[in-house]
């Protein structure tokens, strides 16, 4: 059974009908019902683009967190060979809201850390949502140094809705692991390549995003703070999350435009969780073209083109408004 | 306590205060009581002001940039230091209020750009970049302003050869600018790497409050982390955390001792001793630096904390200096 978001309305109703008619010819054996089906599968997928083309930011929000959309573990499967997982930070505990091991991404070796959401409840349970807690972000900066001693090039997948906010997470310094793997990610002297694969949110994903290359999927979307908590607190309305998305500007799109990400992985036509598999081939398909664009460059040179990268946001191609 | 308690039965011996007023939500209505606002008692403004805003009670009183240089620096003031301009409300952001309006808002009460506020001077002789983030400014939310700012105190001290002290106070970034708020975060460790990689100290002074993204990014990364009694210093707000686990916080949590207790800072020091903790500490870590950025002999108007050694100066030779403490072991 598939799950279709409120604005996927039409779609859901007339894939039903080709349900519904496929299932009568399946028990009729009658061919009668093709010409009518394949017309609505057209129909269907007619839809499905019109709709995709013209998502306003807070329907990508919802196709950001969609159920079915491709997780971590999904895109190691895909993508990697020989993977071993590796846990914990060595100081306190194992986080499962952040994964990350090593194996043979597309044939290359690479460590990779990513948000995992988890899809079942329990999965989720275990996996905290994706929200991570300081040691997640600890074992991240554990992956990265041994990226740096084995001169690996490291790959983020960036999916969570923020950094857990609890109080065994403050205990242990939050915003200190935050920092840290942030820190990491910019004095790596191998490649890092950051996809923000679903939800960026805030500071949680940031500390997993600062790489010398930042793609982002289609649909995805990368915020200082979700629609609901910037409402919250601008409109002390958590039910103008619409108007939050909006205003703020998450949106792959208009993240290019304003230069904080380098590029955008196309999604197969009604969203990753449509074909998840097309999706996952594409993202392979654009890290490892980052990754070849980085092919030549030293360490030194690595960090220097993410200072520089990063330096250059909001200077450059960010106009003022000349209305004052 | 006593002499506060002298002070405040005979406020009619007092002569007005003629210093400039400062801001009017802390004083009372004729602007020279103000309030404690933890036990209610009323102080006499200028008292509080040689106190530097700290009540009899010990509560900090939040205040800005003016008042930390003028209690940090030996001159009362140091060199301001320009800061850049940065592009005025990229994503033409508008809620109940347009982004450009409360920015006008903000400047008229502050007389200044943005929250942040640079100077260079001494401290206690040693030449010190100090960096100041007012939250009376829109809660001293991190955007592009103070993160250009935050670059800038950074680079200056690097080429200045000398220590960059941050005093924090926000409430995170700022929601108006969105992702370039957010990237502010990356944008200021970088600078802080400079100061790293040229050896020089970087000092967080962590004011009430610092949360959310400053905390998790330059506010947490300091070679020292110095916390203000009480402050409330953490990732997420109180509030946030309450709303997500559905129970009461303990008593405490995220204040600035309880910070000091889970190894996240390494000392809350009343604000009345802050510019001799900062003076110590910065005469020592600078003690062995070729080009040390005690030069110019300033050094020698110290008033340093009593536990600081006497200052050896480097040795001219190539062997790196032996510090004091060893020397004087001998």
């Amino acid at each position: 059974m598939r799950n279709y978001l409120e604005f996927e309305k039409s779609i859901a109703e007339i894939e039903a009908k080709i349900e519904e008619l496929s299932a009568l010819t399946a028990q009729s054996g009658a061919e009668t019902m093709g010409v009518e089906i394949s017309r609505l599968k057209q129909k269907a997928e007619k839809q499905l683009q019109d709709v995709y083309a013209k998502l306003d930011p807070w329907q990508k929000t919802q196709v950001a967190r969609h159920p079915d959309r491709p997780r971590f573990r999904d895109y190691v499967a895909g993508l990697v060979s020989d993977f071993v997982e590796l846990s914990g930070d060595r100081q306190f505990g194992e986080d499962a809201a952040i994964l990350g091991g090593l194996g043979k991404f597309m044939g290359r070796s690479a460590v990779l850390i990513g948000h995992e959401k988890g899809r079942t409840t329990q999965e989720r349970l275990k996996h905290n949502f994706g929200m991570a807690l300081p040691e997640g972000y600890r074992k991240a900066v554990r992956l990265m140094d041994m990226a740096e001693q084995f001169k690996l090039p490291v790959i983020t997948l960036v999916d969570t809705a923020g950094a857990y906010p609890g109080i065994g997470a403050e205990e242990r310094g939050q915003a200190e692991a935050i920092a840290r793997s942030t820190e990491r990610c910019l004095t790596l002297g191998v490649p890092l390549i950051s996809v923000i694969v679903g939800e960026g949110g805030s500071g949680g994903a940031v500390a997993l995003a600062a790489g010398n290359k930042v793609l982002m999927l289609e649909h995805a979307i990368y915020s200082v703070i979700s629609p609901e908590g910037a409402a919250s607190i601008l409109w002390k309305d958590s039910g103008r999350a619409k108007d939050a998305a909006v205003a703020m500007k998450i949106t792959a799109q208009d993240l290019r435009d304003l230069s904080v990400i380098d590029d955008i992985v196309t999604e197969p036509t009604g969203g990753a969780h449509r074909d998840p598999d097309a999706a996952i081939a594409a993202v392979g398909k654009a890290v490892l073209a980052q990754l070849d664009s980085l092919g030549n460059m030293d360490a030194s040179a690595l960090q220097a083109q993410r200072a520089d990268r990063f330096y250059a946001i909001g200077r450059l191609g960010v106009s003022s408004n000349p209305a004052h | 306590m006593s002499n506060w308690w002298t002070n405040l039965t005979r406020p009619g011996l007092k002569k007005k205060a003629e210093e400039k007023k400062p801001d009017p939500k802390r004083e009372t209505p004729d602007g020279l009581w103000i309030k404690c606002p933890t036990t209610g008692e009323l102080i006499y403004q200028q008292d509080l002001e040689a106190s530097n805003w700290v009540t009899p009670a010990g509560f900090h009183m939040r205040i800005g940039p003016a008042q930390r240089f003028k209690q940090v620096f030996d001159d009362g003031a140091g060199t301001p230091i320009a800061l850049p301009d940065v592009p005025r409300d990229p994503l033409r952001f508008k809620d109940d209020k347009r982004y450009v309006d409360r920015l006008k808002a903000a400047r008229a009460k502050v007389e200044r750009d943005d929250c942040m506020a640079a100077s260079e001077g001494r401290i206690g002789g040693a030449r010190a970049v100090v960096l100041v983030q007012d939250f009376e400014f829109m809660g001293g939310s991190l955007g592009m302003a103070a993160g250009e700012a935050f670059i800038t105190a950074a680079q200056h001290a690097v080429k200045a050869k000398c220590a960059l002290i941050c005093v924090a106070a926000a409430g995170g970034a700022r929601m108006q600018e969105g992702i370039l708020s957010l990237m502010q975060m990356p944008r200021t460790t970088l600078a802080i790497q400079e100061l790293k990689r040229a050896g020089l100290p970087y000092i967080v002074v962590l004011t009430d409050p610092t949360t959310g993204g400053v905390t998790a990014s330059y506010a947490m990364l300091g070679d020292i982390h110095i916390a203000e009694p009480g402050a409330l210093i953490g990732f997420a707000g109180p509030r946030v955390i309450e709303q997500t686990i559905r129970q009461k916080l303990p008593d405490g949590f995220q204040r600035a001792e309880y910070l000091l207790e889970k190894g996240m800072v390494d000392m809350v020091v009343d604000r009345r001793q802050l510019k001799q903790t900062l003076a110590a500490l910065l005469s020592i870590l600078l003690a062995n630096r070729e080009d040390s950025a005690r030069d110019g002999d300033g050094a020698t108007d110290a008033k340093p904390a009593a536990t600081v050694q006497p200052l050896v100066r480097p040795a001219r030779t190539a062997a790196p200096a032996r510090p004091p403490r060893a020397k004087a072991a001998e």
